[in-house]
């Protein structure tokens, strides 16, 4: 793999050609902040808090680090006022449905985004997708999926494959920064499988 | 219809239609569009149908039903030839007097356009206000062709520019001739197509694509419709001259699902042009093969944006990607796939057919040829225009759109549908250009445009439109999703005098975002509309959040 040089906040930074500017950054010890990126996921590019600023050929754009491939020469800037002004309304907006989601709160510290500054419709998903990409990329299940679309989506569990599926696994639980995952997970058990958890706290 | 192995076949084949065709004898055309469908045209052209019959007056008298002719405002819209006499509003019961006046040769006063300030009737479509202020190289043949005949598209020299391209141009030339008219894509960007193709032609890939953008989603914007609908294999012709040039054995039209007579007159068109090895192996006899697959939406705006709309034929949910690599580069199953609009496509077989110079000559130094327009909103006239570009939006409102009506003001005129601005009343002068109406805010988009009288509550408007994206919005990126939200709130408490201090602020952060930070053109744009009001109706945001609502 060929070597390109890019440069990150003034610093030089060498990588492999393919790589995207978030893990660029990552290597070079740069903190970007993510809230949709996982590792063992495929780049999903929902959340947009990664965002960054790229000179690239004369032009300035604003793009997600995440999804970006580094170029030769590219010049990334991964603190502006533009972009913390894109990373401040985005958490104030995220704020509006998980008020007290622990990441999004030293997030708007670091930020000074307000989490009143828009009205509230407390969902608590701040549908990252973290739940449902696990499930189908590295589980291969699709027990969780998204359902709707535009201002009215939001995550549901397949309660056919969740009973089969889930109790065994529950893995998304903890990668969810709002722990809404598992209470969408309860209330399909509730509603759809309710005798299994009792089946099974039932002592030997 | 027989298989033609060569341009001197296909010219035959031409000859014969026509030569079986009598210029002199009339030939009433019934428009069949969506509009004058929607007033119950089939039932007109029911009733020549019959008192053609009644009278034994087929050797005498030519029917047909057309695609859209324009003039949607005054339907059924029926025109005889030979002489273009246009009848506006035609009803069953007319019908035996159009018959009767017909062969006489007379015209039937009654149904004819009449001025409504000087009471003065217009005979034929040229002294029409409405289609004598345009220039219809596109629209034009709709009248004279039913859709699903290939004979009436040959008959007007139908496959003759994608003749020409296969045997006297290499593809090269050919794509040399549509980058040397200055084709600009007509969907919304506005992105020279020449180049578009080239990148498509030089990226690396096993198979290219190329497909028609269909969908047309957009509120208002009904133009590609009527063009499609009318005339399937103008945009056909387009499509294969297009695959030629850029080296594709595979192209999509990719359209709505709920347009059952389009998906009709398309796919015969098809399936006509294949019998006719116009399409499929070997056209023409030229050693160049194409097919191509009709592919639907599944009911979502977003699915016309390009991304969105190849994960759509792949067989994936329409969720825009983001394009830091371009779809003309890897876009359908990751191999390059050009995508233009129906009325880019149809531009195609002039500019090969007539010249680059010819196409060049018409338009403004950057915005060349014609655009389709759909009007609508407080307008006396709407329907279907085709104007040169830069052509002054005060002649679609005045001329030809005939102006407000009930004699109000015109205070605004709305471009682009949910992604596009308004302007206000004193920029009408402004010409129809791709950047001239960008830059004052209010881009061309696909070409629907909206007028807005003096009544019209510009708050409410942007809360309209913002209402659309919300639910058409995938919902997949934050700033989108939910930059739409907390606006479509903030607008829906001003104008139901709920407004608040502070509003003007959250909203110029929200949409500033939403341009900068939004996975797809929908997202990005989604804030236009809102943005071009705040640039031109300021005060009356101001004043209903002070006001406590619209002051009615």
């Amino acid at each position: 793999m060929s070597e390109i040089v890019l440069q990150i906040d003034g610093r030089d930074v060498a990588v492999s050609a393919g790589t995207t500017v978030l893990q660029a950054a990552q290597q070079a010890g740069i903190r970007i902040p993510t809230l949709c990126h996982h590792e063992k996921l495929e780049p999903y590019g929902g959340c947009r808090l990664c965002m960054v600023e790229v000179e690239a050929r004369g032009r300035t754009s604003y793009v997600v680090s995440c999804l970006y491939p580094v170029e030769q020469g590219l010049v990334v800037r991964t603190r502006s006022d533009k972009v913390d002004m894109i990373r401040r309304v985005i958490l104030e907006e995220l704020m509006a449905h998980a008020p007290d989601a622990p990441e999004l709160v030293r997030l708007a510290r670091e930020y000074g985004a307000d989490r009143d500054r828009f009205e509230k419709e407390a969902s608590f998903c701040v549908l990252c997708g973290l739940c449902v990409r696990y499930c189908a990329e590295v589980k291969g299940k699709h027990a969780v999926g998204f359902i709707d679309s535009g201002a009215a989506r939001e995550i549901g569990f397949v309660p056919e494959l969740a009973a089969k599926e889930c109790w065994d696994c529950q893995e998304c639980f903890a990668l969810c920064p709002t722990s809404y995952a598992q209470a969408a997970y309860l209330l399909t058990e509730a509603l759809a499988f309710p005798g299994r958890r009792k089946a099974h706290s039932r002592p030997a | 219809m027989p298989r033609l192995h060569s341009a001197v076949e296909l010219e035959e084949f031409r000859a014969g239609i026509l030569a079986a065709r009598d210029p002199a004898r009339p030939c009433i055309a019934v428009c069949g569009g969506a509009a004058c469908g929607g007033l119950d045209s089939a039932a007109v052209a029911g009733a020549f149908a019959a008192e053609i019959g009644r009278q034994g007056l087929e050797a005498r008298l030519d029917l047909k039903t057309t695609g859209c002719h324009g003039f949607c405002e005054k339907g059924p819209n029926v025109v005889v030839s030979p002489g273009d006499v246009c009848y506006f509003e035609v009803r069953p019961e007319d019908v035996p007097d159009v018959v009767a006046c017909t062969l006489r040769g007379e015209v039937l006063d009654r149904l004819l356009w009449t001025c409504p300030d000087t009471g003065r009737k217009a005979v034929h479509m040229d002294e029409v206000p409405f289609y004598r202020h345009q220039t219809r190289i596109l629209i034009g043949d709709n009248p004279r062709i039913d859709p699903t005949r290939i004979d009436d598209y040959l008959a007007l020299g139908g496959y003759a520019a994608l003749a020409k391209a296969l045997f006297e141009m290499s593809p090269e030339q050919v794509l040399d001739e549509v980058k040397k008219a200055q084709l600009r894509g007509r969907g919304g960007g506005g992105f020279p197509a020449g180049s578009k193709w080239e990148t498509t032609r030089n990226a690396p890939g096993d198979e290219k694509y190329v497909i028609v953008n269909g969908h047309e989603g957009e509120p208002g914007a009904f133009m590609d419709r009527a063009l499609f609908t009318g005339n399937p294999h103008k945009v056909l012709e387009g499509l294969i001259i297009g695959a030629y040039a850029i080296g594709s054995h595979r192209g999509f039209v990719y359209t709505r699902h709920d347009s059952p007579q389009l998906i009709r007159h398309v796919r015969t068109a098809l399936a006509q042009a294949e019998e006719c090895g116009l399409l499929g192996e070997d056209i023409l006899g030229s050693g160049f093969g194409f097919h191509v697959e009709l592919h639907f939406d599944v009911g979502i705006f977003v699915s016309g944006e390009s991304s969105a709309l190849m994960r759509s034929i792949e067989g994936h949910p329409p969720e825009p990607r983001p394009k830091y690599i371009r779809t003309s580069v890897a876009g359908i199953r990751d191999q390059p796939s050009n995508l233009n609009n129906v009325e880019t496509w149809a531009n195609v077989p002039q500019i090969i057919g007539r010249g680059a110079a010819w196409y060049a000559g018409i338009g403004t130094e950057r915005s060349k040829g014609t655009k389709l327009v759909s009007l609508s909103g407080n307008v006396v006239n709407g329907g279907v225009a085709e104007v040169p570009m830069g052509t002054p939006l005060r002649t679609l409102v005045y001329d030809i759109g005939g102006g407000v009506p009930s004699g109000k003001a015109l205070k605004a005129v709305h471009f682009g549908g949910p992604m596009g601005g308004s302007i206000p009343a004193s920029l009408l002068d402004a010409p129809l250009d791709f950047d001239e109406l960008s830059r004052l805010g209010a881009p061309i988009g696909a070409g629907g445009m909206l007028v807005m009288d003096e009544d019209t509550d510009m708050v409410e408007v942007a809360r309209y439109l913002l209402d659309f994206l919300t639910t058409e919005s995938c919902g997949k990126c934050v700033p989108c999703r939910e930059g739409m939200r907390q606006s479509l709130k903030i607008l829906t408490n001003i104008t139901q005098g709920r407004g608040k201090d502070g509003d003007l602020g959250r909203l110029d952060d929200l949409s500033t975002v939403t341009g900068l930070a939004c996975l797809c053109a929908l997202g990005r744009t989604s804030a236009d509309p809102l943005k071009s009001m705040l640039r031109y109706f300021k005060d009356e945001y101001e004043g209903q959040i002070a006001g406590g609502g619209a002051a009615k």
